[in-house]
């Protein structure tokens, strides 16, 4: 059967490879070129420009960073939390909610899948929501800022869960469970949840990812630096670099205090940004496309 | 009596589903509901004093405000025209990178090709920005140190050059969302009956004529629906590339300045409640038509995959 394939489709096989080589190495090249740049000398860095091939290499960034510590570890504290107990809260409100919706025997399940729809084609937009988080719920400068507004439950989330509790989970189950009399949160939280763990993963990836990623929750709610998450922390820094002295004013390595070395902790910081991301990035690819392709099939 | 009797059974069996859902129903109507409601504000001269619903009804003055700046029409203008690009442009790359890697056997490859493309998804805008500055800034890019001067072009101050922004932020667009995009259509493509490939084949088509007579028509009904779900989104724009790419440069508004980024220096920066709210409700409503439209179309072209 191999001579089926013709001249021309190898031709285009081999070439669809070179051309994907080329484009996964361009798409590469930038965090490679931050990377580099963060371990480039200060000096080199101002008489050079950043570059992906260094004249001389220095870790004084990430010295720089080490005294400084304390200002990362915090943002870092901060997005932690925000992510965990945004991951979780967001779990528990999108199965609840989904469980029910997805009895076909529950009778409110078409209005209330539709209020659920709805949010995805409307919105008041930021400004009525705004005033309502900050005027009535007086959230400005407060943890909760970072995790309540607009992330704790997307309409699709939900929509995709209870796709799965209807799909994947039999109805006998269900039925089953009720005759032996078990209540509807047994069977919610003993049959229901142990079942989904696939789709309850995937979601609770993603919400993780947004709120990880998220910063512009903390750029209409927060101004008060101790609540930076790590986003806001590389935002605040980007902008004004000499952010960075006020946390430790006259930082000194060796008894000597160092200039700080603006060019390079710029770059070291995006990387410190990148790394959470790289170090769970297999996980992260998994249950992306899965997602992706769950969701594509059934929005 | 005795179909009401039934009816408050029915309620009763069922009461232990609603309070599971009531936690999620009520982050509904206080994150998306209430603010409906608040739409309101679009036509009041927004006054804390007496609150969002007793401030002073104005018609329609501020939406005649905001018409007769030349802001409405250069944030609709770039909202509409960035989209438009996006959305043909993307289309095509994501089709093409969906063809080469359907060609990959060896898994090995396959995995870190998409791991590549995918990676520029996962990271945040924020981050994004430092490394579009890492390529841009005067001081220190790699384009006006290493670049431009290799080709003999003098320094260009891109934060302050709106012309180049529009390449720029696709170029951007692109790396981000390309691999994201190509995993639809690499499903699509996958899904595919091989059998029709194999009497093109003895029929002597080659590769070009497979892609163009089997491959991109099989693919046809994914692309309309992805096309007509993006058309519904057009009034929308990634807030983090055109605010925090940009790095917010006010020279760069011309060029950089969508619906999301004007609602939100009005708030935010220029305290103009009234106009940043009716900027708002115009994208909601032309948005909520426009969904409805796209979606309207999606389930006559294939039900299945409307989302109502």
């Amino acid at each position: 059967m191999k001579n089926l394939y013709s001249r021309g489709e190898k031709a285009f096989a081999t070439g669809s490879g070179v051309l994907l080589a080329v484009l996964a190495v361009a798409s590469l090249l930038p965090f490679l070129l931050i990377f580099m740049a963060s371990i480039t000398s200060e000096e080199s860095l101002i008489f050079n420009g950043y570059s992906f091939t260094p004249k001389a290499f220095s870790l004084d960034a990430y010295y720089y960073m080490l005294a400084q510590a304390q200002v990362v570890l915090r943002a870092y504290g901060v997005s932690i939390f925000v992510t965990v107990v945004g991951t979780g809260a967001s779990l528990i409100l999108v199965s609840t909610l989904a469980y029910p919706l997805s009895r076909p025997d529950f009778p409110f399940r078409r209005v209330l899948t539709f209020v659920v729809v709805f949010t995805l084609l409307f919105n008041g937009g930021v400004v009525p929501s705004y005033i309502m988080w900050t005027r009535v719920f007086r959230l400005k400068n407060t943890i909760w800022a970072l995790i309540v507004p607009n992330y704790l439950m997307s309409g699709f989330s939900v929509l995709l869960v209870k796709n799965y509790f209807e799909k994947a989970i039999p109805r006998d189950l269900i039925e089953a469970a009720q005759i032996d009399g078990a209540s509807e949160f047994e069977i919610f939280f003993k049959i229901m949840l142990p079942l989904s763990v696939p789709v309850l993963a995937t979601v609770g990836m993603l919400t993780a990812l947004v709120y990880w990623n998220d910063w512009i929750n903390g750029l209409y709610y927060i101004n008060d630096p101790s609540l930076y998450g790590i986003q806001q922390l590389l935002i605040r820094i980007l902008d004004n670099i000499q952010f960075l002295k006020s946390g430790a004013a006259g930082m000194a390595l060796g008894n000597v205090v160092v200039e700080l070395p603006s060019a390079a902790v710029r770059m070291a910081l995006a990387v410190i940004g990148i790394l959470p991301i790289l170090l769970i990035f297999p996980l992260l690819q998994r249950y992306f496309i899965k997602g992706m392709v769950i969701g594509a099939v059934k929005g | 009596m005795n179909s009401r009797k039934r009816t408050r059974l029915k309620l009763k069996k069922s009461l232990p589903l609603l309070l599971m859902a009531l936690p999620g129903l009520a982050y509904l109507v206080i994150n998306n509901y209430i603010p409906m409601a608040g739409i309101v504000i679009a036509f009041k001269k927004m006054d804390y004093a007496k609150g969002v619903f007793g401030s002073d009804w104005v018609g329609f003055d501020n939406f005649k405000f905001l018409f007769s700046t030349p802001d409405a029409w250069i944030m609709t203008r770039n909202t509409l025209l960035y989209n438009l690009a996006f959305i043909v442009i993307g289309t095509i790359c994501a089709l093409a990178v969906a063809l080469c890697m359907n060609e990959i056997k060896e898994r090995f490859f396959a995995k870190y090709f998409q791991g590549a493309f995918l990676l520029p998804n996962l990271i945040s805008m924020v981050v994004v920005s430092y490394i579009v500055f890492a390529f841009l800034n005067t001081d220190t890019g790699l384009l006006n140190r290493t670049v431009l001067p290799a080709l003999g072009v003098s320094e260009i101050n891109f934060y302050s050059q709106p012309q180049a922004w529009p390449l720029i932020l696709l170029i951007v667009y692109l790396w981000k969302n390309t691999g994201y995009a190509s995993v639809i259509y690499l499903a699509g493509i996958a899904s595919i009956d091989p059998t029709l490939y194999e009497a093109a084949r003895i029929d002597g088509a080659g590769k070009w004529d497979q892609i163009r007579f089997i491959t991109l028509p099989q693919l046809k009904s994914i692309i309309i629906i992805l096309t007509l779900l993006s058309v519904g989104r057009i009034m929308f724009s990634d807030f983090g590339l055109f605010y925090q790419v940009p790095m917010n440069s006010g020279p760069l508004y011309s060029t950089t300045q969508t619906i999301d980024t004007y609602v939100y220096r009005g708030l935010m920066q220029l305290g103009n409640i009234g106009m940043s709210s009716a900027a708002g409700l115009y994208q909601s409503v032309v948005g909520f038509v426009l969904v409805l439209t796209a979606n309207y179309l999606v389930k006559k072209i294939s039900p299945e995959n409307a989302m109502f």
